[in-house]
């Protein structure tokens, strides 16, 4: 004979006193709303090659303005005219609504991915990280430095359950208006969920497969791979 | 036509009627995002003061979103009832906020005149009403809807029991299932999200719940809010449904981006009424909205996010709806920042659609990314329950550990029915005297549900 709990993760058999939640369980809560409230507001903490920031110039204009977590500054675009392509790919990391996902699994998913493109031997742009970027700041990225793919690693919104999901999305033939049915999305990379060598190998395979078909999107369908769509909440 | 005030010596001009609706609504981020909110407090005052002088009979002659190319605007002017709408032909939006507020406007009174109210005047007046007022008026209102239960009467407060999980795993889902019942939950709907869109889990699903109420003999209707084509698809498969789901909007072109228009709902709307599952008067639809969706859509036309929420209003009571619920704090701090926008808004969509006639309950929630916690959950709840909602979430814990978002809990619902003397709904009311909890509902579920 199963218990409730033991069927689901959802908060189920919590304690009660009178018509209220037991302070054990009130408790449990918090902390894992606290939790969540840190990872969105956590800095973005990652030393990659280039650093560049969004048009949001905060974490409150970055919230209620998305449209400015996807272009540039105009000091961070004319920085990258400074590293003009043509590159195959474009790697990209951004805080997204969580930085803690990126700090706790952007760089060993890169430890993973980055010999399999190497032994592929594809051009590699400088490694870029973007503060207060959401996921389409990577078709400016990509337009500017003229990169065949993009590849955008980013932090997905905090659930209680997981406050430092990373999400990865692939853009072919990255520029500004791109729609997000012509992406791929690989969600939930962390180790509770997706582990590194696993996202990294199926990061790859979709982006070998989006090289030779010139595409990506909802036409680009690997088994098991939830397809385009903002999975995330980071759009 | 263009609108104007004049506030503390400055005038202010205003284009077009729904330049005026925008500018004289109270703060929301949603607007702001939209560049169409009142770039001052001052304006948005004078705007509100322009406001309460205009004709309610203005709406009818100028629509914020075109006849032409808009099958809502059409809906909503070819459907509006003038012989309703009579007794208020000669009153101004500030006019009618007083007329509400008055002991004139008695329910009886407010359901006849429904007919005749346009989303764009229920929107308006309630720009000029402070909370209390949308407290005061709503909780007059009572929209009876009947099924298995009856959901709506006075001195009642139902929920929908959420039992969702994030890889719709049935075992899961009746533990959520009967965690909800023995806290009294579920007696407006037992309505699953799930988290793959398709045929095969529609129905799996709907016979887990249906059989888990035929072998208790429960009072309850299932839902699980799949895409109307694909419910519709289950249904031709013979799947039991009870209410039909779908997430509407307020203008066509966001319907569209939903993958939905009139045409089809008439369609949903009349396969399941003719399931006869519900009583021969009785509603079979559910639909599920939120302010901010046309502008997330891009597909508001300028119009402020609480009007197009209100214009969702008019599809939804096109279907005399078993339930509606506004799933307010959802959308995100881009359009609803913090605690005070989403209580705000809450209470609005609930006064807008019970002015309209509308069975309105709340999804009373909020986002991780947004400036809120349980404390403005808790306040709105308790403001909700005072206005006299139909019915509110109730989720495991207040977590949805699908949806990843905080709603209400199964123990949030038995608060408020304490505080506030509310009952659940009566034939769910009258399973629960004869339920008895050391049956173990689990242990017979296990032995019915051998995957479990």
């Amino acid at each position: 004979m199963k218990e409730l709990r033991d069927l689901t993760m959802a908060r189920v058999g919590l304690g009660r006193t009178g018509n209220s939640i037991s302070t054990k369980d009130v408790l449990a809560f918090q902390l894992a709303h606290a939790l969540a409230r840190d990872a969105v507001h956590h800095p973005l903490d990652l030393q990659l090659d280039l650093a560049l920031r969004s048009a949001a110039p905060d974490r409150s204009t970055f919230l209620r303005r998305p449209d400015l977590g996807r272009v540039l500054s105009r000091q961070s675009r004319d920085a990258l005219l400074q590293y003009p392509g043509p590159f195959d790919i474009a790697i990209i990391v951004a805080d997204g609504l969580s930085a803690l996902a990126v700090h706790r699994h952007a760089r060993a998913v890169l430890d993973e991915l980055l010999p399999l493109l190497d032994s592929a031997h594809w051009s590699r742009a400088p490694l870029i990280t973007v503060e207060q970027g959401r996921v389409a700041i990577g078709d400016e990225i990509g337009s500017v430095i003229a990169a065949a793919m993009s590849l955008v690693l980013i932090g997905e919104r905090p659930g209680l359950s997981s406050p430092d999901s990373l999400g990865a999305y692939l853009t072919w033939r990255p520029m500004p208006g791109r729609t997000e049915a012509e992406r791929n999305c690989i969600s939930n990379i962390r180790p509770e969920g997706l582990g590194y060598l696993r996202a990294a190998r199926r990061i790859f395979a979709l982006l070998a497969e989006a090289r030779s078909r010139k595409l990506t999107g909802f036409e680009l369908k690997e088994d098991a791979v939830l397809l385009g769509g903002d999975q995330s909440g980071a759009v | 036509m263009s609108y104007a005030a004049i506030a503390a010596g400055t005038s202010y001009r205003f284009n077009d009627l729904k330049t005026l609706l925008a500018k004289a609504t109270p703060p929301r981020s949603g607007d702001e995002l939209a560049g169409i909110a009142a770039s001052s407090a001052t304006e948005r005052a004078a705007a509100q003061m322009a406001l309460a002088e205009v004709p309610l009979a203005k709406f009818l002659s100028e629509a914020v979103v075109p006849y032409e190319t808009d099958e809502v605007t059409r809906l909503i002017v070819d459907s509006h009832d003038a012989q309703a709408f009579a007794p208020l032909s000669h009153l101004t939006v500030g006019d009618f906020r007083d007329w509400l507020l008055s002991p004139a406007a008695t329910g009886p009174v407010l359901t006849a005149i429904a007919p005749g109210i346009t989303p764009e005047m229920a929107a308006a007046v309630s720009k000029l009403m402070r909370i209390q007022d949308l407290i005061t008026v709503a909780a007059r209102i009572r929209v009876v809807t009947r099924f298995r239960t009856t959901v709506g009467l006075p001195g009642r407060l139902s929920t929908r029991l959420q039992p969702n999980h994030p890889t719709d795993d049935p075992g899961g889902i009746l533990a959520a299932t009967i965690d909800g019942l023995s806290l009294a939950a579920g007696d407006a709907v037992v309505g699953i999200n799930p988290a793959a869109d398709n045929v095969a889990t529609v129905e799996l699903l709907l016979r887990l719940i249906d059989r888990l109420r035929e072998t208790y003999q429960i009072p309850i209707q299932s839902c699980v809010l799949a895409h109307v084509t694909t419910q519709m698809e289950a249904l031709r498969r013979g799947a039991p449904v009870d209410l039909m789901f779908q997430s509407i909007a307020g203008t066509e072109a966001a319907n569209t981006s939903f993958g939905v228009n009139l045409s089809l709902l008439d369609e949903a709307s009349q396969a399941t009424r003719e399931l006869r599952r519900a009583p021969a008067d009785g509603n079979v639809m559910y639909f599920e909205t939120g302010q901010g969706s046309a502008l997330s859509a891009n597909a508001h036309h300028g119009v402020d996010q609480q009007t197009c929420e209100a214009r969702a209003y008019a599809v939804a009571r096109r279907y005399r709806p078993m339930l509606v619920n506004t799933v307010v704090g959802f959308i995100g701090p881009e359009y609803l920042y913090d605690g005070r926008q989403i209580i705000r808004a809450g209470l609005e969509d609930h006064f807008c659609a019970k002015l309209l006639g509308l069975p309105m309950g709340c999804d009373v929630c909020y986002t991780n990314h947004a400036e809120a916690d349980q404390d403005d959950m808790d306040t709105l709840l308790t403001l909700l329950g005072n206005a006299g909602v139909n019915y509110i979430m109730g989720v495991p814990g207040a977590d949805d550990v699908m949806l990843h978002y905080q709603s209400t809990s199964f123990h949030d619902a038995l608060y408020l029915r304490a505080l506030l003397g509310l009952r659940p709904a009566p034939e769910f009311e009258e399973w629960l005297a004869n339920f008895r909890p050391e049956l173990n509902l689990l242990e017979q579920a296990s032995a019915c549900f051998p995957a479990i």
